[in-house]
């Protein structure tokens, strides 16, 4: 019984890193923007730029999440 | 039929948001793409209802097809749904590829523009990252892409099995990119190589320092290349089925108050298969240019 209830704790305090991913890709789409209103003639490919850092951003936080998974369904 | 409704009804939302015209026609074929989806889905969120719940990573279980033992070391060298769907994606945009050029005319066809399409996109990509030195490489990287994003794209049909989402797979790819990229490097630049490890311009007394900080972010990255990939790809499909158990679990209670609240997950996966998608392309992008920045440190040192 502890063990379930460490368990759920744990899961719920490794997703954690998905706040950084969050504030990480509302740093990164602020400065999209930002730059793309102030030379809007760079904005397509600026926002190839964007897709990829978004990606790699992304997948920051996800590792928690995959890590909560783990926690929550392989052990 | 009140769930039918309300997927046309957010369709529609959801095209009449967009104002660019050319958007707006792709994404009505991008959308009419998705029915055959929930048709699949439908019977199967209703058929699990009556026969209690599943695992939300059940879907990752490689299921052994024809056994098949090693017959001098007695491994295990199974043919698996894993190994069925790798085959699947390598044959795939083989067959795309050669319908697409096999009538190779000045006015490109439907499968012909797409092949041309997928070609120049990688060629581009490995031309802007490495410059001409990395075309003898091109054959490779396209190799490595097409099979990213089949198997990611692959994955997201029902009852079919995403082998990118075993931590095992990606982690051989990115290993034998790393590996490979570090011979070539070895073998163009001799012992000029290790001078990837300092940024030129640093001073002395910072130097074995960086050295240091350099090489590990230098051995970590089959690590954070495979690691990437599959992650995304396993919480993408974990997600998708822990909505889809919410929805499950609101149908079979049977409650006249629960059983509606039920669309809500229902719309949830909606949203989350359009961006599983664009996922299931961006990673095999991102896979690809990453190869092609380690490629370009090894080919061309201090840029």
């Amino acid at each position: 019984m502890e063990t379930e209830a460490a368990k759920l704790i744990a899961a719920g305090l490794a997703v954690a890193p998905l706040l950084g991913a969050a504030v990480g890709l509302g740093v990164l789409f602020s400065g999209i923007v930002n730059s793309m209103a102030r030379n809007p003639s760079m904005s397509g490919e600026l926002r190839a730029i964007a897709f990829l850092y978004f990606a790699l951003v992304e997948a920051t936080g996800l590792f928690g999440l995959v890590v909560a998974f783990l926690i929550l369904f392989a052990f | 039929m009140e769930l039918v409704g309300f997927i046309q009804s957010g369709r529609k939302i959801f095209m009449t948001t967009s104002k660019n015209r050319y958007s707006y026609l792709t994404l009505k074929k991008i959308s009419l793409l998705f029915y055959p989806f929930f048709l699949v889905f439908l019977p199967k969120l209703t058929f699990a209802a009556g026969s209690g719940m599943h695992s939300p990573i059940e879907q990752f279980v490689v299921k052994t097809l024809i056994e098949i033992k090693d017959p001098i070391f007695g491994y295990d060298i199974s043919f698996t749904n894993a190994s069925l769907f790798m085959v699947l994606a390598s044959i795939v945009p083989l067959l795309i590829l050669i319908v697409g050029v096999r009538t190779a005319d000045m006015i490109p066809g439907k499968i012909q523009s797409i092949s041309e399409m997928i070609f120049e996109f990688v060629e581009n990509l490995l031309i802007e990252n490495t410059g001409n030195s990395g075309r003898p490489y091109f054959s490779f990287i396209f190799t490595l892409f097409l099979l990213v994003l089949f198997g990611n794209l692959l994955g997201m049909l029902p009852y079919s099995y995403t082998f990118t989402s075993q931590i095992i797979i990606t982690f051989f790819m990115a290993i034998i990119i790393f590996i490979s990229v570090t011979v070539i490097g070895i073998f163009r630049h001799g012992f000029g190589f290790l001078s990837l490890f300092l940024p030129s311009g640093t001073p002395l007394v910072l130097q074995p320092l960086l050295f240091v900080i350099e090489f590990i972010s230098y051995c970590i990255r089959p690590i954070s290349l495979s690691v990437r990939l599959f992650a995304n790809m396993l919480a993408g499909h974990t997600l998708l089925k822990v909505f889809g158990g919410l929805a499950v679990m609101l149908i079979g209670s049977g409650s006249i108050f629960l059983v509606p609240v039920a669309i809500l997950p229902i719309a949830a996966i909606i949203g989350m298969t359009a961006l599983e998608v664009l996922v299931a392309v961006l990673q095999a992008y991102v896979f690809t240019v990453l190869t092609c920045i380690y490629l370009n440190d090894a080919l061309n040192l201090h840029h």
